[in-house]
């Protein structure tokens, strides 16, 4: 293209811009099709305009939120998912919820190092590159921070879909076998346990047992197809499917066999369960099946009457979900509703179901089933075996409360 | 017959042998990637101590007085002076008989089973803003300091590997360490589960106040 010819291209592409530009848009607006909208009559920004993309600039509060007054300080806190706005069982890279307990570190995988050591017969020193030459898989799960909906245990507090239900995220991870490691160092007959250990400030660490290590744990380097996100773990975390979050070690550094559990302060201070009687239950792993309806929510009212599609998510950390119902009368009838692909084990899983809403108070609330035969509890049920003090695995029904003007409130019921 | 089984009882064993390395774990170091730990390797990543009996506990002592000290410089300012927690940080004192209230306090004094747990945490995660600065003879410093806050210790206690795992904490015995669960069971009824007119709201996050924004432009994160 010569130079005369671009410029009088640019020339004519400038001027009907502004020409033509109010003109365009009340076309729009008023009888398109066939009018053209602004951004159909210009040319676009070229390739690589954004070498690592983004969300449109619209989009631009679809983010992860924190609550202030929650804790202390923001290196010690947790994010939240914005689920109210996500359309599917994968989170985006950028929309994972976050806990962290001494802020999160920016590594040099260079410099990173995985240890495995104690009752092993050969203990190793592995390079990010070592590990990344391993056998590799990628699995799809989910992780939830067991306190998620820690809030709701005493009364409906958070009017709220991302801050009662925000601290679970799903994404398809990709690494090594803990099993591979572990055979490829050599188990020692005595060994039952495993500290895992994590290289950020606090050095967080956990006790967990050989058994599930060897049945279907993680060390993975990748997240949705791109290398973990530095919040996440980069550049190696543990993923220990269907288990609470805590579990999950990010910045993984070293793991030690050993005959018997640390009890560490992440598994007696906290992450332990306070029942009524004083007593506190101890290494409560497993994240128990849990639901919740995504639309509508608090933030996402019904816009008048008539026909809607009621979605929402599912998980359990026992295997695949069997079936959802849901109710819009506060319990007295249910309908199941339809599971969509995949359903996947200690993944998410979407549920829809079509709604037409008569304008009338609803309280609309969803329940899952699991391949276990596990049913989800209400909170009245939860609160009679273990008071309101346990602070962790609260996956109880949520029911939202629908008003005649559309809006929906995060309500409990007797 | 005889001649045949004396073959025939070699080659089994030779075919058992084979079944057994191709179903079972690979032999250690057959992927030869990475290098091996040494020993001083591990003794320079090796911090992990055993809640239970303190194995792990690295020589070294501290007292009560000398933990006092440390703890004005570097854990009052967040903790406070007393271990009463300043703002949102964490108590280090208190709450003793609390964990049946309707508000339980859990702290190191009334909540925590293990000592050693103490100092391992101290060790691996504070001071909060500049972890892994102390040194041994300081981290049982203030972990006897923190125990005689507690009145776990008396004044002359001097905190090393062999007192530690000594201290009894008054939370020792209530702990379950398998899950119960699932402790909930329920049938999933589908019609006439409840009579229509007993359902009742029971609580509302309505009107409390308590949510920060989550619509609209960038949030600014004021509370609503
Ligand atoms: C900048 C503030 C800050 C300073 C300084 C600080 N801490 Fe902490 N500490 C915290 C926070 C925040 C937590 C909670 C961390 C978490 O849960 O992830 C904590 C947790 C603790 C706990 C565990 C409490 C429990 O019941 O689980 C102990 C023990 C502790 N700190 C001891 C100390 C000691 C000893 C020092 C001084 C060497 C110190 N801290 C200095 C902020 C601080």
């Amino acid at each position: 293209m010569g130079r005369r010819r671009f410029l009088g291209l640019g020339a004519v592409l400038t001027g009907s811009l502004a020409v033509g530009g109010k003109q365009a848009i009340a076309d729009a607006a008023q009888e398109s099709p066939p009018a053209d909208a602004p951004w159909s009559q210009s040319i676009g920004a070229g390739v690589v305009d954004r070498p690592y993309g983004r969300p449109a600039d619209t989009e631009a509060s679809v983010i992860r939120r924190n609550v202030p007054w929650l804790t202390a300080s923001a290196e010690s806190s947790v994010s939240f998912s914005p689920l109210q706005d996500l359309h599917g069982i994968i989170t985006p890279n950028g929309l994972f919820f976050e806990r962290h307990h001494a802020g999160r570190p920016d590594i040099d995988p260079a410099q990173h190092k995985l240890m495995i050591h104690g009752l092993v017969e050969r203990p190793l020193l592995l390079t990010m590159k070592d590990i990344m030459r391993f056998p590799s898989v990628s699995r799809i799960h989910f992780i939830e921070c067991p306190a998620n909906g820690g809030m709701n245990w005493r009364a409906a507090q958070m009017n709220s879909l991302q801050f009662s239900h925000g601290m679970v995220s799903c994404a398809e991870w990709t690494g090594v076998k803990l099993s591979t490691l572990l055979e490829e160092t050599g188990i020692r007959n005595q060994a039952k346990w495993a500290m895992v250990e994590g290289a950020d400030g606090a050095h967080m660490n956990r006790s967990l047992p050989l058994d599930k290590c060897l049945d279907d744990c993680l060390v993975v380097y990748a997240q949705n197809g791109e290398a973990l996100r530095p919040e996440q773990g980069y550049p190696l975390r543990l993923v220990v499917p269907g288990w609470e979050g805590n579990v999950n070690i990010k910045w993984l550094r070293r793991i030690k066999l050993g005959e018997k559990p640390w009890h560490t302060r992440e598994e007696t201070s906290k992450y332990t369960d306070l029942m009524p009687d004083g007593t506190s239950r101890g290494f409560t792993w497993l994240i128990d099946a849990k639901s919740v309806v995504t639309f509508p929510c608090p933030e996402k009212p019904l816009d008048g009457p008539g026909l809607y599609e009621i979605r929402g998510l599912a998980w359990t950390g026992n295997g695949k979900i069997k079936r959802v119902d849901v109710t819009m009368d506060g319990g007295v009838n249910w309908q199941s509703a339809r599971l969509h692909e995949p359903v996947l084990s200690k993944a998410l899983t979407k549920f829809t179901l079509p709604w037409r809403w008569d304008g009338r108070p609803a309280l609309v609330a969803s329940r899952v089933i699991d391949e276990t035969g596990y049913v989800q509890p209400t909170i009245a049920q939860l609160r009679a075996q273990r008071g309101s003090n346990s602070v962790y695995h609260n996956n109880s029904i949520q029911t939202w409360q629908v008003k005649p003007d559309g809006s929906v409130f995060n309500v409990q019921l007797a | 017959m005889y001649s045949s089984r004396k073959i025939c009882l070699p080659i089994i064993a030779i075919l058992l042998a084979c079944a057994a390395s191709l179903a079972g774990a690979a032999e250690p170091g057959s992927f030869g990637y990475g290098s091996v730990a040494t020993p001083a390797q591990i003794a320079g990543w090796d911090i992990d101590v055993r809640g239970e009996d303190g194995t792990g506990l690295p020589s070294g002592k501290g007292t009560v007085d000398r933990g006092a000290e440390v703890y004005a410089e570097q854990c009052a300012a967040c903790h406070g002076t007393f271990g009463e927690g300043e703002g949102r940080f964490p108590k280090l004192v208190g709450g003793v008989g609390s964990l049946r209230d309707e508000r339980p306090e859990p702290t190191v004094g009334s909540y925590w089973p293990f000592a050693p747990t103490l100092w391992d945490y101290i060790n691996r995660a504070m001071p909060m803003q500049a972890p892994h600065t102390l040194s041994a003879d300081d981290v049982y410093a203030l972990t006897a300091y923190i125990l005689n806050l507690n009145d776990l210790v008396p004044h002359e206690f001097v905190a090393d590997r062999n007192s530690l795992p000594k201290v009894k904490m008054r939370n020792r015995d209530n702990f379950i360490w398998t899950d119960p669960r699932p402790d909930t069971m329920t049938k999933p009824c589908m019609n006439d589960c409840v009579n229509a007119a007993d359902v009742r709201i029971s609580s509302t996050a309505e009107g409390r106040n308590l949510t920060p924004r989550t619509t609209g432009p960038l949030d600014t994160m004021q509370q609503k």
